[in-house]
Parts: C-alpha cells; sequence; structure tokens
C-alpha cells in the first residue's frame, strides 16, 4: 500500500478555540512533505493532534495511518504502529535517564507486538548504532533525558530517538528551530541517513533553509488551519522569496 | 478527646506489672511522666501543629498493652528474608515492643558496640542507659510522656568512642498480634564521640488486618564528631497506626543524616525534632511518602540551631494517590547564639489524583542576622508535557506515570548516604510505585507469603 497518512477535513479545538478547520493531507511511503506557514496557522497543533496530544480536542474528520483509524488511538500506540514526532521543544524529564526511557520506550513496543523484551546486550548495541546516526556523545546517555542538553543536542536527541524507533511516518516539527549550521546538517543526514522507500517524513518549518538539506517532494503552505496551497519544492523558494504575504492576501480575499 | 484517660487508668492499675517487666533507667522516668501528663489530654486537629493528624483518635481505640510481657507468636525466622538483604548482618527484630536479637548479630558484633534490648540494657548498663535515658526527649509532649510512662522495653544502640561502624544496624520491627494492640516502644541511640554508625528500621504489619498502633519515640545523642545515619522505612498496613517522635541532640562537629520513608501505611504521624547544640554541625533530615487508598502521612519536622556555623537541610517529598492525604510541617529556628547557620528546607509534593490532598506549612523562625536560610513548598501535579512526550514514545501511559513518580522521589532517595541502602530502596520505590506488595516476594519480611 503506497497511501501512508490520509487525513480528512481535520478540525480540531483547544479551549473552544478551533484551531485546524478541516485539514486535508495524503503522504505516501517514500515521499517527503514540507508544511510550511506563517505563525500560528496551525502546524504545531496538527504534528500534535497526530501525535495524540490529549490537550487538544479533535471536533472533526478523520486520519489514518496505514489504514488505521489514528484517532483512536492512544499517544501511545500511534508510536508503536509507527507515528513519531520530533518534538519542537523537547521536553526534560529529570530524574529519568535517557538510557532507561529509551528501554521502556523499546520494550512497551516489543510488547505491544506480543515479543520479549530486548536483552540487555542487544539494546546496548542497539543505542550505540543509533546514537552514530546523529554522532550523540554516549555521556548523554546516563543523563535525565533532555535536561541540561543544548539546543543542538535535544533535536540530535529526538533524531537519534526516531532512529531507535523506525517510524514509518516521522513529523518533525520545526527541527530546525535553535540549531546553528553545523547542528542543522548534522540532524538533517541523521533524517536523510534513516529515509527509505517505506517511510514517509513531514517537515514542518518556516524557512527554506532546512528543506536544502531534506529535499521535499510536496510543499504544503497551512494558513488559518487549512492548507491552502500544494505544490513542488519550488514553491518554498518561492515562499523564501516572497514572503506569506501573497498567499494571505489571497485567502482572506476569499474569506 | 480523652483518650488518654484509658492509658492513664491502665497505668495506674498494671504500674507494678510494668515496672517488673522494664527496668530501673525505664522505671525512673514513670513518676515524671505521669506528672507530665496531669491535666492534660493527646493532642487532636485543635492543638497547634496537629491541625490534620487527630492523636487523640489514633489513641480512641480499646488497644491492649502488653503489660506482662507474653511472648507472642511471631516466625521471627521468617524476618530473615528481611529488608534489605545483604545490607548487614547487623540484624535485631523488634516482635511490637520486644527486642529479639540474632545469632550473626551477637556473632558479628564488634567490640564497643552495643545493639540489645533498652530493658535488659538498663539491668546490664544501669548508668549508662540512665545517663541518656529521657535526655533528648520532652516531658511537654504528652505523646512522649504517654510513651514514657507504658513503654517497657525497645532498643539500645552505644556506638563507642571512636568506634566506624561499616556495616548498618538493622533493627525489624514487626507488629504481630492476635487483638488490636498499642506497643509503646524506645529507642536508645548514642554515638560518643567521634564514632560512625547507620542504622536502618523498618516497620512491618505481620498481622496486617489487625488494627494496631505504634508508639515510637527515639532518642538520639550524637556526641562531638560522631556521625550518624538513620533510615526508617514503614511499610505497614491499612490497619497500622504511628505515632513516631524523634528527638536528636548534636553535639559539636557531629553530622545526622536522618531518612524517612512511608511507603505503606494506615495513620502516621512522624515528629523529628533536632537541636544542635554544638558548632560546625551538619543535620540533614529527608522524607519521603507515597500515599494510596486512604493513606494518611503526617511530618512534623523542626530543627533548631543553638549553635553557630552548623548546617541543615530538610527534604520532603510526597506523591499522593486515590484519597491519600499527606501534611508537612517544617521548621527551622535560628537563636541569636547560632550566627553563620545555613539552613534549607524543601518540601514538594505531587497530587496524582482529584481527590488526593497535600496540607504544607513551612515555617522559619530565625532570630539572627548572620544566615543563610531559605525554605519552599510546591504542590502540583505530573507534568503533562512530559506524559505525552513519553508516551509520544510508546511508552503506556501508567508506565510513564510511574516513570515521573519515581523521578521524582530521586533527590530523596539520594540523600541516603549508603549506596547499598539506597540503592535497595529505590528497588522498593519502584516496586510501590508499581503498586506491587513490596512487603512480600522478594524484599521484605515475607511474612505473608509464607
Amino acid at each position: 500500500m503506497k497511501e501512508l497518512l490520509k487525513v480528512t477535513d481535520l478540525r480540531a479545538s483547544i479551549a473552544d478555540k478551533e484551531i485546524l478547520k478541516g485539514i486535508n493531507l495524503t503522504v505516501n511511503r517514500g515521499e517527503v512533505h514540507a508544511i510550511m506557514g506563517p505563525n500560528g496557522s496551525g502546524k504545531s497543533t496538527l504534528s500534535a493532534v497526530l501525535a495524540g496530544n490529549p490537550a487538544y480536542t479533535v471536533t472533526g474528520g478523520s486520519a489514518t495511518l496505514h489504514g488505521l483509524d489514528l484517532l483512536s488511538l492512544a499517544p501511545e500506540d500511534r508510536s508503536h504502529e509507527g507515528l513519531f514526532l520530533s518534538f519542537q521543544y523537547p521536553v526534560e524529564i529529570p530524574g529519568v535517564s535517557m538510557v532507561n526511557f529509551m528501554r521502556a520506550a523499546v520494550n512497551a513496543k516489543r510488547k505491544y507486538f506480543g515479543e520479549q523484551p530486548m536483552p540487555a546486550g542487544d539494546f546496548l548495541k542497539l543505542m550505540r548504532e543509533k546514537r552514530a546516526v546523529v554522532e550523540l556523545d554516549n555521556k548523554l546517555a546516563s543523563r535525565s533525558v533532555n535536561e541540561g542538553f543544548s539546543g543542538g543536542e535535544k533535536k540530535r536527541n529526538e533524531i537519534f530517538q526516531m532512529a531507535v524507533l523506525e517510524p514509518c511516518l516521522s513529523i518533525l516539527d520545526e527541527t530546525d528551530s535553535g540549531l546553528d549550521i553545523d547542528a542543522l546538517r548534522i540532524v538533517a543526514e541523521g533524517v536523510n541517513k534513516l529515509k527509505t522507500p517505506d517511510n514517509a517524513t513531514i517537515v514542518i518549518t518556516h524557512y527554506q533553509r532546512l528543506l536544502d538539506y531534506i529535499k521535499p517532494d510536496v510543499v504544503h503552505i497551512l494558513y488559518k488551519g487549512r492548507i491552502v496551497y500544494t505544490g513542488g519544492p519550488e514553491l518554498a523558494l518561492e515562499l523564501e522569496e516572497k514572503g506569506y504575504d501573497w498567499i494571505k492576501n489571497q485567502v482572506d480575499k476569499e474569506d | 478527646m480523652g483518650a488518654l484517660t484509658q492509658y492513664i487508668d491502665l497505668y495506674r492499675e498494671q504500674h507494678d506489672c510494668i515496672a517488673a517487666g522494664s527496668a530501673g533507667a525505664l522505671n525512673a522516668l514513670r513518676p515524671d511522666a505521669l506528672k507530665a501528663l496531669e491535666g492534660k489530654q493527646l493532642p487532636d486537629k485543635s492543638a497547634e501543629g496537629f491541625e490534620k493528624t487527630s492523636i487523640d483518635e489514633m489513641f480512641a481505640p480499646d488497644f491492649g498493652v502488653n503489660v506482662n510481657r507474653v511472648n507472642l507468636p511471631c516466625d521471627v525466622a521468617s524476618a530473615f528474608k528481611c529488608g534489605v538483604p545483604n545490607v548487614s548482618s547487623l540484624l535485631a527484630i523488634l516482635v511490637n515492643d520486644t527486642f529479639v536479637p540474632t545469632t550473626p548479630l551477637l556473632k558479628n558484633l564488634p567490640e564497643g558496640v552495643i545493639v540489645m534490648s533498652l530493658a535488659k540494657a538498663a539491668e546490664l548498663y544501669p548508668e549508662l542507659v540512665g545517663r541518656y535515658y529521657g535526655s533528648a526527649a520532652r516531658l511537654d509532649s504528652t505523646g512522649t510522656a504517654l510513651n514514657t510512662l507504658l513503654a517497657q522495653d525497645g532498643v539500645f544502640i552505644h556506638i563507642g568512642k571512636g568506634i566506624r561502624l561499616d556495616k548498618p544496624i538493622q533493627i525489624v520491627a514487626l507488629s504481630s498480634a492476635p487483638v488490636a494492640m498499642l506497643s509503646p516502644r524506645r529507642l536508645l541511640i548514642v554515638a560518643e564521640p567521634e564514632s560512625e554508625a547507620t542504622i536502618l528500621t523498618c516497620d512491618h504489619a505481620m498481622t496486617p488486618d489487625t488494627p494496631s498502633l505504634v508508639s515510637q519515640v527515639v532518642e538520639v545523642i550524637a556526641g562531638e564528631g560522631s556521625r550518624i545515619d538513620i533510615c526508617d522505612i514503614e511499610e505497614t498496613s491499612a490497619q497500622s497506626a504511628r505515632y513516631s517522635q524523634l528527638y536528636a541532640r548534636q553535639e559539636a562537629g557531629s553530622d545526622i543524616a536522618i531518612g524517612s520513608m512511608t511507603l505503606r501505611n494506615g495513620v502516621t504521624r512522624n515528629e523529628f525534632a533536632i537541636d544542635i547544640c554544638g558548632p560546625h554541625c551538619e543535620s540533614h533530615i529527608s522524607g519521603m511518602a507515597i500515599g494510596s487508598g486512604q493513606q494518611h502521612i503526617d511530618n512534623s519536622s523542626s530543627i533548631t540551631h543553638a549553635a553557630p556555623r552548623s548546617r541543615s537541610n530538610q527534604l520532603f517529598k510526597y506523591v499522593l494517590d486515590d484519597k491519600s492525604t499527606g501534611a508537612f510541617e517544617g521548621s527551622i529556628e535560628v537563636t541569636p547564639s547560632a550566627p553563620f547557620t545555613e539552613a534549607f528546607q524543601t518540601d514538594r509534593n505531587i497530587l496524582a489524583s482529584k481527590d488526593a490532598r497535600m496540607h504544607t506549612k513551612p515555617q522559619l523562625l530565625i532570630y539572627n542576622d548572620e544566615v543563610k536560610c531559605s525554605h519552599g513548598a510546591t504542590t502540583g501535579q505530573l507534568d503533562d508535557q512530559a506524559l505525552f512526550y513519553m508516551r509520544s514514545r510508546g511508552i503506556p501511559l501508567e508506565e510513564a506515570r510511574m516513570m515521573l513518580m519515581q523521578a521524582f522521589m530521586t533527590d530523596v532517595v539520594d540523600t541516603i548516604r549508603v549506596e547499598a541502602l539506597r540503592d535497595r530502596l529505590r528497588h522498593l520505590v519502584e516496586r510501590r510505585l508499581a503498586g506491587l506488595d513490596a512487603s512480600c516476594s522478594e524484599c521484605t519480611v515475607g511474612c505473608k507469603s509464607e
């Protein structure tokens, strides 16, 4: 099955304020989609809703992940089924070490699929392998999750987790924010290394910059809770040049 | 009101019996205790400092007291499985208030260290016990006076001058009774100058369905330059009530660390009062409470700095679920004679359910300008952001909650200075939060599984 994610007329709100006002989006295996748009247009909300953040209420529409009703699944089950969200602001969890966190994540997934916990040796080997993808320092493993990590380390840590969990659909929410050029390159290279014909990536970003490294097949513009424009990679370049105003004006006129 | 009367009546009727089952130093204070109780009542919720826990109510049921020193049935052998295995061979058992030594204890006790029945010690070392018994505890506390009136036995620990004990002394207290019973017991811990020791005490209910009440007074005398670590774990049952009062007196340069961990209980009131009497002391009190069901845990902690250049820290953390309730009152008093004091206090709490309640009352009484003091108290919920983050990585909600609760307790566990004990405690906390009955299987007394 080529179609991986299908979002139909998705509506969601937080504290009775409707943020997503009917999102339609189809992502096929092997594709990279970029979602761009001005601040406050609903980009992060879309990623949060797809990942199942309980802070948001879905008020309408549907979303399927390889045919499964995504919206009926708990966040942890969405993860097991292959959805991964790289957080714009990775959460610090004092007192929970990275290694325990990852062990819990890996073994929860195995349990979901009826498998035994991963033997300790295999687990350490896996960690070692996957750390290499984003050149993540070994010493971070014994530290608390994201605590005291630099901005770059936090984002690399997100991609490291993605590498371990091997999702079929990754949503990278503003992964480029707070990154210097070197960190951006490492993160983007990590994402590219993980790309296969069977998985897909949604890159949410403000800027063209990240898309120099992670080449999108499709670019969407999200504005006022709707995808108002979809195009090829050239659309991102056009936005970089012209800004969002022309889109805003066009949409606002139609409203 | 009026729970005290039945115990005073009991004393009046039985004082010969009580004296006969005990020894000189303990008997010597009973008249003073009786006098101190005249016209008094056990504090109820109208009493200052007891707003959330009525001691009067705790003592109100018609508890029996084992004044005749009847040996109550208890499979002491099973208690060897206790605890904190591999931590110590210096193990003694307290069945209710009766001291039972173990063979390894008798074999391994180094010279210059006494660990024995308090009543027996009062016979063998009347001068030593007499010098310290009642020297730190205050009879103006009704609870302490009542304990002093009734206590017949308990534990005496004496660490001779300059002796550094490398193994912890472990006291496993088991409540075991066919009927509802009050166990008044005393612990007297004396560390002579420059000595060092770690003492682990744990409370278990062998007859978890029978109501029981422990009245415990612990006196700690830390001589000059001594270092004493005390870790107290309560893992009893919903039918257990406990009123524990710890009094510590610190001489110059001494170092005391007290860890109090309430993992399972019914109703508990723990009081800690440390008097820093000499300069350059270190005092640490840390407390942890994990509540679920209807558990009630009240800790009241006070440190008085009466000498200069000492440091103290109080750290208390609660995680309360279901309908459990917690209370914390902590005070730091710095007297005019204690310049250059550093004293800190932190109380952090998590309410894991809508019905759980926490009451906290931090206090600073500073009568000196040359001090560095702070206090802070917070009560909140588990971090939703962290929970979602963990779930988004596939960690199921319940497991994520447990991991966060455990993480929350990390710094309290880390205050335990003996590594083996710290690891063990971490494990106990993990099991407790996982809802596993830590009292069975591998960890503690193993009474229920037998």
